[in-house]
């Protein structure tokens, strides 16, 4: 009999990486059906390519790394990143800017820092930044969403997708666009001015919203994240759309509510920030870092020249998590003051 | 009823403890050997006074203490010293130690053993003398010598006896059955430490998973009609840890880098209590313990009263171990327990239990991946502490940043890796990274040290320097000023000339 030798402790919980990247893919399913229902099969099949794309890319890179490819692709974490970098893809976009977008993400958001777990910065939204800054005009055509406009069927999305420059006429300004782009009208008769902006977020943003907010609950229920991240992130998000407001006048930052659900506000909430690699590590950290991407958010959509305020704003403060970190450390077990 | 505080963190992992029957208590057998380590406490280990060949009766001392920090070690059964040299003990690092080797002959010829029934009108000092005489040092696994902790200084009044009937780690009852088999005991063995310390409050502390126990000791403490608090919590790993205890009882935590008897209190296991109750009153030196013998691996799981330095292989071949391939015995819990390097080492004052736990029941580890920096391990840390941090420090060596993030308020509890999703062996980290610091600390010492005395050397040089310097410059000084200094000598031999010639 030889006597096996290992450190305590001898017993572990049976949590898994992959699959709390598996319950993150999951959680993004109801947002990405009702893409699908408002925008037609862009989104699903932007997904789907992305993530054969991040596959091989993750594939390729560990085995050159000397790594183990078969681990690496098993835990999922590469098609989370391909996955929420897709969802923020415009539906309709040519094949090369996924595929582009996903191999920036893969490599210059993760693996040049030394792969999962190393990034300081949130992959997927580097992937997105990157392709907004080098190709404006293809990240900024988004779709019409149903009820507008005729949905593109599976063929014509394919055909978008490979044979980009043959078809024309599905795309349409976002309702953050339109906000940005607003001049002289009163919010509530801007509102009214447009038939893609009736709803709280926009016809279909709404909808979208409220499903990764579905989505993001369920996260929490299964505790994969803790709340403090997402919540400060929308009570910032909300305030500041509030002082902003101005009485609804023709520069008012739009409510908060719109804010609130139009845009990728809780897809950023839930999907984004809560990023734990890139974001701050205690509770108190992460209520700061949520707190200031509302913040940045805000000002960004109603000052920037971007509407896509949320990548900015989420880069902007992964390289502030060090630094928040700093002066956030929890009080260890017998170091707080004995009148506390 | 006492007010129960939270601590934070903390998991539930599977207890397993009904696989060792608690309550019920049966006598290990006499092995034909006993090898007792010379050191089984914390601090300077004992020296041996007997000699190989002397024969020795059950209670005799063997070793004495040596300074304050240690205690002897005793025979827990007559028979000859066959042997004193290293042999492999129960340690992490598998390492040998000096033993006393004990060919018992199972007479169990004993001492004539005096006990003090009347210890209420007998100095606490003397009470005190006596336990450490016992050989008592804490028998909840860190084994720090009890008279130590029952001294803590005139400057620290004690308030409080708190009793730590926790027993937290999963599979182990040896205190469960302790408290339920000894309950009297218990509660004098309390009586008797409280007295010892001075304190005017007794609480006893029982995780509410262990209700035999509880009702055991309460039914105790109405016989003795003694003013003693019985108090139960929720089950909770790692409620146990001394610190942990104290905050769930008294909502007050112990400084960092202090005691217990810093904010009034003076904390010991059901053991404890108990072993000095046998040492008080019957007179008897500590000489057996309770251990719990468990796993799947084991056919007659149990508890056991066994004699100190008993081999672990005698008492897992009591219990019938089927042992695997490759089998892993683990010294202690799961969760905090070590892996024995060798089975003829024996079992001492701390060991509480054996585990033998078959190849499905704890699979070997899986590989470990990248840290994802979930943050689990920091919502489970008793200590508050962010153990993700500390692991990329840890794998940095950045010594700085570990103490600014505390690395050494860390209990090595293992709640963190319990619960993380990438399988690290987080606390092997922790412990690595705790004895790097703690050897530059001494490394920086020593050159400090030798700093110092090559600054002062260079001081005493140039002083030394300075008054030549000095001395020449005064003689210097005067040759300048005319005097000659010949001529002063040939004055002053003719002064002393002249006076010896004035005395004939």
């Amino acid at each position: 009999m030889s006597l096996l030798r290992v450190t305590s402790p001898h017993v572990s919980g049976q949590h898994q990486v992959s699959a709390v990247m598996r319950d993150v893919l999951l959680a993004t399913l109801p947002g990405i059906i009702i893409l699908t229902w408002f925008f037609g099969p862009g989104p699903l099949v932007n997904i789907l390519l992305g993530a054969l794309v991040a596959l091989i890319t993750e594939y390729a890179v560990t085995a050159l790394r000397g790594q183990s490819p078969r681990i690496a692709v098993s835990d999922l974490s590469v098609l989370v990143t391909s996955t929420l970098l897709c969802i923020a893809l415009p539906p309709y976009a040519p094949w090369w800017l996924i595929v582009l977008g996903v191999v920036i993400a893969v490599l210059l958001g993760k693996h040049v820092f030394g792969g999962l777990g190393y990034n300081p910065f949130n992959p997927a939204m580097v992937g997105y930044v990157v392709l907004l800054i080098s190709f404006p005009v293809q990240m900024s055509s988004w779709a019409t969403p149903r009820g507008l406009a005729e949905v593109p069927g599976v063929l014509d999305t394919l055909r978008h997708l490979f044979l980009p420059d043959t078809i024309d006429g599905v795309t349409a300004a976002t309702p953050l666009d339109l906000l940005r782009q607003n001049t002289g009208l009163l919010f509530k008769d801007l509102l009214t001015s447009r038939p893609e902006l009736t709803g709280w977020g926009g016809v279909g943003w709404f909808e979208v919203n409220l499903a990764f907010l579905a989505g993001g609950a369920w996260l929490l229920y299964r505790r994969i994240f803790t709340w403090h991240a997402p919540v400060a992130m929308l009570a910032a998000l909300g305030l500041c759309a509030l002082i902003g407001y101005d009485g609804g006048s023709s520069e008012s930052g739009g409510s908060a509510l719109f804010h609130l659900f139009s845009g990728a506000t809780m897809f950023a909430a839930f999907f984004i920030i809560t990023d734990p690699v890139s974001s701050a590590v205690s509770n108190k950290g992460r209520l700061i870092f949520g707190a200031l991407i509302g913040l940045l958010i805000y000002l960004i959509r109603t000052l920037g020249n971007y509407p896509d305020a949320v990548a900015f704003a989420v880069l902007i403060l992964n390289f502030c998590a060090p630094f928040i970190d700093h002066y956030t450390q929890p009080a260890v077990y017998g170091t707080r003051s004995k009148d506390e | 009823m006492r007010e129960i505080h939270d601590i934070h963190g903390g998991i539930h992992p599977p207890e397993r403890k009904s696989l060792s029957r608690p309550g019920e208590l049966r006598d290990a057998p006499l092995p034909a050997r006993l090898v007792l380590p010379l050191r089984q406490h914390l601090g300077t280990p004992a020296k041996a006074i007997v000699n190989v060949g002397d024969t020795v009766l059950g209670g005799q001392v063997l070793a004495q203490a040596q300074g304050v920090v240690s205690v002897p070690v005793h025979a827990p059964t007559s028979g000859t010293i066959s042997a004193i040299e290293p042999r492999p003990i129960a340690h992490a690092s598998g390492l040998e130690d000096t033993c006393i080797i004990l060919e018992t002959d199972g007479a169990d010829h004993w001492v004539r053993c005096e006990g003090i029934p009347a210890w209420q009108s007998v100095a606490p000092s003397l009470l005190v003398e006596r336990i450490r005489e016992a050989g008592i040092a804490g028998m909840g696994g860190a084994g720090f010598p009890t008279a130590v902790k029952l001294n803590p200084g005139a400057t620290k009044p004690i308030e409080t006896l708190i009793i730590n009937g926790t027993e937290c780690e999963p599979y182990i009852t040896a205190d469960d059955t302790l408290m339920q088999c000894q309950a009297d005991a218990l509660v004098e063995g309390a009586l008797i430490l409280a007295y010892v310390v001075g304190a005017e409050q007794i609480v006893i502390g029982i995780e509410d998973n262990k209700p035999a126990a509880i009702a055991r000791v309460t039914e105790a403490v109405h016989r003795a009609s003694a003013d003693i608090e019985v108090t139960s919590f929720p089950t909770k790993y790692p409620s146990g840890g001394e610190k942990q205890f104290i905050e769930i009882l008294t909502g007050q935590q112990v400084p960092s880098g202090g005691i217990p008897a810093d904010i009034g209190l003076v904390c010991v296991n059901p053991g404890t209590a108990v072993a000095a109750k046998q040492a008080i009153i019957d007179g008897k030196p500590l000489t057996h313990r309770t251990v719990t013998l468990t796993g799947e691996a084991l056919g007659k799981p149990g508890n056991v009263t066994a004699c100190i330095g008993t081999p672990i292989s005698h008492l897992l071949g009591d219990a019938a171990l089927s042992a695997e391939a490759r089998q892993r015995i683990i010294h202690g819990g799961p969760m905090m327990g070590f892996a024995v390097s060798d089975l003829d080492a024996p079992i001492t004052k701390i060991t509480n239990c054996l585990l033998a736990p078959t190849a499905r029941e704890l699979p070997p580890p899986s590989p470990a991946k990248p840290c994802i920096r979930c943050g689990h391990c920091a919502e489970v840390c008793p200590a508050s502490l962010l153990p993700q941090q500390l692991y990329w420090y840890s794998r940095a060596k950045d010594h700085e940043q570990l103490s600014e993030h505390r690395l050494l308020d860390c209990i090595e509890c293992g709640a963190c890796a319990y619960v993380c999703p990438s399988q690290i062996p987080l606390v092997q980290y922790y412990r690595a990274a705790k004895g790097q610091m703690r050897e530059s600390e001494q490394e920086k010492r020593r050159s400090d040290n030798s700093r110092e005395r090559f600054e002062a050397r260079q001081t005493r040089l140039e002083e030394e320097a300075l008054a030549k310097e000095a001395k020449r410059a005064a003689r210097k000084a005067a040759a300048q000023e005319g005097v000659d200094p010949i001529q002063a000598a040939i004055e002053r031999a003719q002064a002393r000339k002249s006076e010896q010639g004035g005395t004939p």
